[in-house]
């Protein structure tokens, strides 16, 4: 499988700032160090459990967060290291939460699937697949009705979940109630190891999701400007009409499933042939021959970004570890 | 004392709560213009509107999930799912959301939602729309499961379970929609963590809930006519147990039976048993007894359903028996 034709176009990157590129070009290094990172760590057992890295598909979130404002919800799964960093979820409250330590983001009791940050509106780090929609229509739902007009819900979720009744059930109820939630789905085009092609009568999710009712856009999820500018629209319309949109990103996975995935169900060569599409060395690639960036500009993001990894490692290496006298605390209010 | 039912006791329930706080609302299939399947929400839509009276699709997944994102969100939903045994449709964000996110989060986020089902058996209604699976839910940490059986329960109990910052299940028998009765105005406050004495007696303890209370009071009538007092337990809250006032009733009756409609297997008669075998054993002067419903999908005809039931002369024969000779 390869992009589909439509999506091999290639941004003019001049017509945006280059501040703007460069902060996007952070934004990527940002989550790809860290996740490079957790994966040696998850080498040295310092991380456990599962652990789904988005190495491939960081152009989605750099794309789509910085669009969002803070009273904007959002709504991830599992595989949502980079959209909580780049909602502004500390690098070292998210490192602290994978070793399991309570100066973690989620005191330790989620781990990497589970982050979570109330300051930011940050709700999860969802491992039930599609389990966010439902949530994110009844957060719009909420804002429709307290009300609080102008808030958007962003909802990231993979294109397994289409598969899923809580996909339909939520497409309609936002379609038929008119909510502001911002569906973004991120076809990487594997539900785990099923190729979409294997579980989808049909492999257009736009227009499934047009069939609801709801406004949509399909991009190429590879190219952080389009994502960018997609996103941005994306998030002017719900914000503005307050009715839901549905954006595909057409993205790929470059690492394995979890940690535990032996990839048996896709050609190495395929994996290459995505990888020729890398969100990161693409756009910089660009961004270096239109001349707004030097490989010195970019050394420098990639060391501090380096940097910032580092000290977060530290800070969850220091981290404490909760008294199992705490076993029961936040099951339940304290009442 | 105003007379009133049951039904009509949840309705004003809902009602002070939709007029107390704004943020209250109630969606569900057909609680808006049809007025509810069990009549609860009549005149409430065109009392408090459509946005807060909210018909929803036969959608149990997305919008029991939405109520759980509109509790995260801020506000205080009421869901209505019309049976039990439709509510397996969306244990999904029962289970795995509104019960887990607190935890997950590190004390973040609570879910301060109500769902509302009807359940239990008696009305020929067979397999699908009859059972009890107020136990599966009791099992879950995260959950407070409530059983109102009275009318100041059903009138009173909505009000604390939408203050409490937690999800709350509220099981209503569909037998007890039309039970009729005297309830004070103003109601009663009543909390949502304690069990109840509903019939004070020196012999034996019958610990229930839900729609098997009046049966078991009716049991209770037969036994008082025989000699034999029965001093009745009405759990009231499925989960967190208040197995204080269980084990104070047993240490005076040193005798106790559990009614319960659900499946023997795996329910909430074997809990409580087990907690008082636990906590009293020595103090027991009979083995500790049950009488559940049936391990069978609820049949629909009358008399097998009936059979299936624990009712009051089960009730009777199995205190008879714990009497001893």
């Amino acid at each position: 499988m390869s992009l589909p034709r439509e999506l091999e176009f290639s941004t003019d990157v001049t017509r945006h700032e280059r501040g703007f590129c460069l902060a996007r070009v952070r934004d990527m290094v940002r989550i790809r160090r860290l996740e490079e990172r957790c994966a040696q760590l998850y080498g040295e057992q310092k991380i456990r459990g599962f652990l789904h890295l988005y190495v491939g598909e960081e152009a989605v979130a750099a794309g789509v967060m910085p669009q969002l404002q803070p009273q904007d919800n959002v709504v991830a799964t599992y595989r949502e290291h980079g959209h909580a960093l780049l909602r502004g979820v500390s690098m070292n409250a998210i490192m602290a939460e994978m070793y399991g330590k309570q100066e973690g983001c989620s005191r330790g009791r989620g781990g990497s699937m589970h982050l979570f940050d109330r300051a930011t509106r940050f709700f999860g780090g969802n491992a039930i697949v599609g389990g966010g929609l439902p949530l994110a229509t009844g957060l719009a739902l909420a804002d429709k009705l307290a009300p609080r007009p102008g808030c958007v819900t962003a909802c990231f979720f993979g294109e397994g979940a289409v598969a899923e009744g809580a996909f339909h059930e939520s497409l309609n109820l936002a379609a038929l109630w008119r909510l502001p939630v911002l569906f973004i789905c991120e076809n990487n085009l594997y539900a785990m190891g099923t190729a979409l092609a294997r579980s989808e009568s049909s492999i257009d999710l736009t227009a499934k999701a047009a069939t609801y009712g709801l406004a949509t856009a399909h991009v190429n999820g590879m190219n952080v400007l389009a994502v960018s500018e997609a996103a941005r629209d994306a998030v002017d319309r719900v914000r503005r009409t307050q009715a839901p949109f549905f954006l595909e990103l057409h993205t790929y996975r470059f690492r394995a499933h979890s940690m535990f995935d032996a990839e048996l169900y896709r050609d190495k060569a395929e994996v290459e042939r995505w990888k020729a599409h890398g969100p990161i060395h693409t756009f910089t690639g660009r961004l270096k021959a239109a001349g707004m960036m030097t490989e010195a500009d970019f050394e420098a993001i990639d060391r501090e970004a380096a940097a910032e990894v580092e000290a977060a490692v530290q800070f969850a290496e220091a981290g404490s570890w909760e008294p199992e006298a705490d076993l029961l605390r936040d099951v339940t209010a304290p009442h | 004392m105003p007379r009133t039912t049951y039904r009509e006791a949840l309705r004003e329930a809902h009602r002070e709560a939709l007029q107390r706080d704004p943020r209250v609302f109630l969606m569900g299939e057909d609680v808006g213009r049809y007025g509810g399947s069990y009549a609860v929400s009549k005149g409430l839509l065109a009392e408090f509107g459509e946005a807060r009276i909210r018909d929803t699709p036969l959608s149990e997944l997305g919008f029991v999930g939405a109520g759980i994102g509109a509790a995260l969100g801020g506000l205080r939903p009421i869901v209505e799912i019309m049976t039990v045994n439709f509510s397996l449709l969306a244990l999904d964000p029962i289970v795995n959301t509104a019960a887990l996110y607190r935890h997950m989060s590190g004390g973040q986020f609570g879910v301060p939602v109500v769902i509302r089902m009807a359940t239990g058996a008696g009305r020929q209604l067979a397999a699908q729309h009859s059972h009890s699976l107020e136990p599966w839910y009791a099992h879950v940490p995260g959950l407070r499961v409530l059983a109102p059986a009275t009318l100041e329960d059903a009138r009173g109990m909505l009000w604390p379970a939408l203050q409490a910052p937690d999800p709350v299940i509220l099981f209503e028998h569909a037998q007890l929609y039309n039970l009729e009765g005297e309830l004070a105005d103003p109601p009663p406050a009543v909390d949502i963590r304690s069990a109840a004495v509903r019939r004070e007696g020196r012999d034996l303890t019958l610990v229930t809930y839900g729609g098997s209370l009046p049966r078991a009071l009716e049991a209770a009538g037969a036994l008082a006519a025989e000699g034999i007092e029965a001093e009745v337990v009405d759990l009231r809250v499925l989960r967190p147990l208040d197995m204080a006032t269980v084990l104070a009733s047993v240490g005076r009756t040193r005798r106790v039976l559990v009614v319960e409609e659900a499946w023997r297997s795996g329910g909430l008669a074997g809990e409580v048993l087990a907690r008082v075998a636990e906590e009293a054993f020595f103090e027991l002067d009979a083995a500790p007894a049950r009488v559940c419903g049936a391990e069978v999908p609820m049949p629909y005809a009358k008399h097998l359903e009936e059979a299936a039931m624990p009712m009051p002369a089960r009730i009777v024969a199995a205190a008879r028996a714990l009497m001893g000779p």
